[in-house]
């Protein structure tokens, strides 16, 4: 019974077995048929296109033969041309009788390409190397003593390198993205300078329209003080600028909230609180320069303020809103203060508004951001309480600062802007005005012109009427250059 | 009883509120924005920030694209870094957590399409090129296919009670867009290996789909404008290539092409990537692609029949 079971199972097996067998054959036979017919079909398509080529190969020989001339180019034609198009097209480069570059090959993706590293979006941040450096001239002996009172600005006759920028900034995680700024800079000993000029993060996911900034940051005060130097449209940092922020513009350790209210417009209210202390506070707790053996700012020996309370930190609010003006117009108008103590004396205070403006019009047909107008004007005030020094016969006064900038940039065509920038700056006389070179009347006017190669490197020829009632009139020429080396963040507008 | 009323009323509301409430999307440029707008229908209101005339890669960060983005409940961009130069600080600014990467209302486009021109190496010496390949993939209508599918599929993930509409309305679509594509394909048919001269390398894509050969660009670099010296080997090149036509965007100066179509006797052809970069087309992915075919076949047609 049990054994003509098993029987009875094995002849089933062996059934089975024999199906499948004869299953996988017939599977086999057809895939051979058809991998036959596809073979002969690919066989006679390329029989096809052979044929198909050698008849283009033959019209192509035959044009060459019949039009050597125009196939084989002299140097003449060549150099025909290219001064033919740089007279029809005003130029963007002299035509030369270098051969030129060979086309760059179109390299279409395969599948055995390696996959680069570091590339864009996939590497966690951004990493870049900026470096900003002049050359030029000046009536001045020294530039740096009196006219070009910026960090950032050309120093000196000849070279000057002011500005080697490290960037970075990424996602640090759902929650903040991290930003840091290291600037290194030559002084006129050709000896390097290290800055860490911004180290912050950026909440990105804070509720109610708010946003939360803490670190080393630059204030959140009208336009041009939270840029770098290599976003600004001119060589040097504008006079109202380095009386009220000092040479390095107002930046600090501290915290911002902003919050995008919800208006029809845009509109961006904000509030800074930072420690305000050091020449990156310059008119708040600042001591000043050592001047033989005692600090002084504005003639006063200074005191070393610790903080003792809130009212002695610096408080930067600001209010800005945009509108579109029309499809190719914007305005950007904005509100600034800057409030807190400065070092002259136990209870003096330093007090700064100002106004900005931005407008700017882009064509609607506009190639690589090409042609454009923007008219940039910031206006600030600045009282600043300065205390009595009895040891050198100052007393206590107010000193009321005051001034503006108004540039205008045409990018006329494609990879050239034109720059005229005007400045004003002047302020009450003050008892140590004569020692004080951030003080007193001066007039800067200065046009410009910048080449864009690319969107990675400028060169920028800048010339300077300096007019001020410490020093007269002096005039100074600039050439300045830049590169950009890796991947930088994009720009505020 | 007035409280029983006030309730009722309260959940009506409530329930209506959804339904009623449409889907606040933000495209960054007008062929992402008319594709949307389409699949979307009335559930959908789309804005869209770069305009159809001008350089894609150099769209400024206004401060009002920053509240369009805050108010947003979907963004839809390229994912290829065609918008990195305005786009991500943007975003920064936006303060909305719905945007945020990895978020189902930051739609990235790129998914399922092949990138062409993917850099091997990364050199800018070669001009400014996308790292991660050519970002003007939509010149390809087979890719607008994909590009619908991926916008309704997020869509319904967005708003899944609207599901039925979105897969309507990209059937219709794409049916709409099946039926072009085989006309578009028999009217270029006869021009395949034919090559044509481009601006800018915008083109990779409407090439390698409709068989032209498009590799040779009045840019000697990608970003870096026309010179003489490169136009006049790009001229020669034509004259021994015969090649019949050059195309011209919107933002791309129409006189330097002019110039090379007089010294070769090619036609300048007037296109677009952008609904609304040709006029009439506005709104009309299909509409757009429509003319820009139209005009290419006309161009190379005219030289066929003169030579």
């Amino acid at each position: 019974m049990a054994q003509g079971q098993e029987t009875n199972q094995i002849d089933k097996i062996e059934r089975q077995l024999k199906d499948m067998q004869e299953n996988f054959e017939k599977q086999q036979r057809e895939m051979k048929e058809s991998f036959e017919r596809l073979i002969q079909q690919q066989q006679e398509q390329i029989e096809a296109l052979k044929k198909q080529l050698a008849q283009a190969t033959n019209v192509v020989a035959g044009a060459t033969a019949t039009n050597q001339p125009s196939t084989q180019p002299s140097d003449a034609e060549r150099q025909r041309l290219q001064q033919e198009l740089a007279a029809k097209l005003g130029a963007n480069a002299a035509p030369s009788a270098a051969p030129p570059p060979a086309p760059a090959p179109a390299t279409a993706w395969s599948p055995t390409q390696p996959i680069t590293i570091g590339r864009a979006g996939q590497a966690y941040m951004n990493i870049s190397f900026d470096v900003l450096m002049d050359v030029g001239s000046s009536t001045a002996h020294d530039p740096s003593a009196e006219l070009q009172l910026g960090d950032h600005d050309p120093i000196s006759r000849g070279f000057s390198l002011r500005n080697a920028e490290i960037a970075l900034d990424g996602a640090v995680d759902p929650y903040f993205k991290g930003f840091g700024n290291i600037v290194l800079k030559l002084d006129k000993d050709n000896e390097t300078s290290i800055e860490l000029e911004e180290a912050y993060l950026v909440s990105s996911s804070l509720p109610a329209n708010l946003q939360l900034k803490a670190g080393q940051f630059f204030a959140n005060f009208g336009r041009q003080n939270s840029q770098h130097p290599h976003q600004w449209a001119f060589v040097d940092e504008p006079l109202i600028l380095t009386r009220t922020f000092g040479p390095d513009g107002l930046r600090n350790v501290g915290a911002q909230v902003s919050w995008l209210a919800p208006t029809p417009f845009f509109t961006e209210v904000s509030l800074g609180v930072m420690n305000g202390e050091g020449s990156t506070a310059f008119s708040f707790r600042n001591l000043g320069d050592n001047v033989m053996g005692t600090n002084r700012f504005h003639g006063r020996a200074t005191l070393d303020r610790t903080l003792s309370g809130a009212g002695d930190l610096l408080y930067v609010p600001r209010i800005s809103s945009s509108f579109d003006l029309t499809d190719q117009q914007t305005i950007v108008l904005g509100i600034s203060g800057a409030f807190g103590p400065n070092d002259t004396e136990s209870d003096a205070r330093t007090e700064i508004g100002g106004v900005d403006l931005y407008w700017k019009w882009k064509a609607a047909n506009s190639q690589a951001g090409f042609p454009f107008v923007s008219w940039q004007t910031e206006a600030l005030i600045q009282r600043f309480e300065a205390g009595a020094d009895p040891t050198v016969g100052l007393p206590s006064e107010t000193l009321r600062d005051w001034g503006f900038y108004s540039q205008v940039l045409w990018g006329f065509t494609q990879r050239w802007v034109a720059g005229l920038r005007g400045e004003y700056v002047n302020g009450n006389e003050g008892l140590d005005d004569p020692n004080d070179v951030f003080r007193g009347e001066r007039t800067r006017v200065s046009p410009n012109l910048t080449f864009y190669p690319s969107e990675f490197s400028k060169l920028r020829l800048q010339y300077n009427y300096d007019h001020g009632e410490r020093f007269g009139t002096d005039h100074s020429i600039w050439l300045q250059m830049e590169f950009l080396l890796g991947a930088h963040g994009a720009h505020k507008f | 009883m007035k409280n029983k009323l006030l309730t009722g009323c309260l959940l009506v509301a409530a329930v209506c509120q959804p339904a009623l409430a449409k889907l606040n999307v933000v495209a960054t440029t007008p062929d992402f924005g008319a594709i949307a707008a389409v699949i979307g229908g009335d559930q959908v209101s789309v804005t869209t920030l770069a305009k159809p005339t001008e350089d894609p890669h150099f769209v400024d960060a206004k401060p009002s694209f920053i509240l369009k983005l805050n108010r947003a409940d979907a963004v839809i961009e390229g994912g290829a870094d065609l918008e990195i130069g305005w786009l991500p600080r943007l975003l920064d600014e936006a303060r909305n957590t719905k945007l945020a990467p990895g978020a189902p209302g930051r739609i990235a486009c790129n998914p399922g399409i092949q990138l062409l021109e993917v850099p091997a190496t990364m050199d800018r010496s070669k001009g400014d090129i996308h790292a991660a390949g050519n970002p003007h993939f939509l010149t390809d209508p087979a890719n607008a296919k994909i590009v619908a599918e991926h916008i309704a599929e997020s869509f319904t993930q967005l708003d899944p009670k609207s599901a039925s509409l979105f897969a309507a309305n990209l059937k219709r679509f794409s049916a709409r867009l099946d039926e072009k594509l085989s006309l578009w394909d028999k009217e270029l048919a006869p021009f395949r290996g034919q090559r044509v001269v481009a601006y800018h390398d915008s083109w990779p894509y409407f090439a390698h789909h409709f068989g032209l050969k498009i590799d040779l660009f009045l840019e000697p670099k990608p970003g870096i404008p026309p010179t003489p010296v490169h136009l006049a080997d790009v001229i020669l090149q034509m004259r021994a290539g015969h090649v019949r036509a050059i195309l011209v965007e919107p933002y791309q100066s129409r006189k330097t092409a002019q110039t090379v179509g007089a010294e070769t006797g090619a036609t300048v052809v007037d296109v677009s990537q952008f609904p609304g970069g040709i006029k009439g087309t506005e709104g009309d992915y299909i509409s757009l692609m429509d003319s820009v075919i139209h005009a290419v076949v006309k161009a190379l047609g005219e030289a066929k029949s003169s030579s």
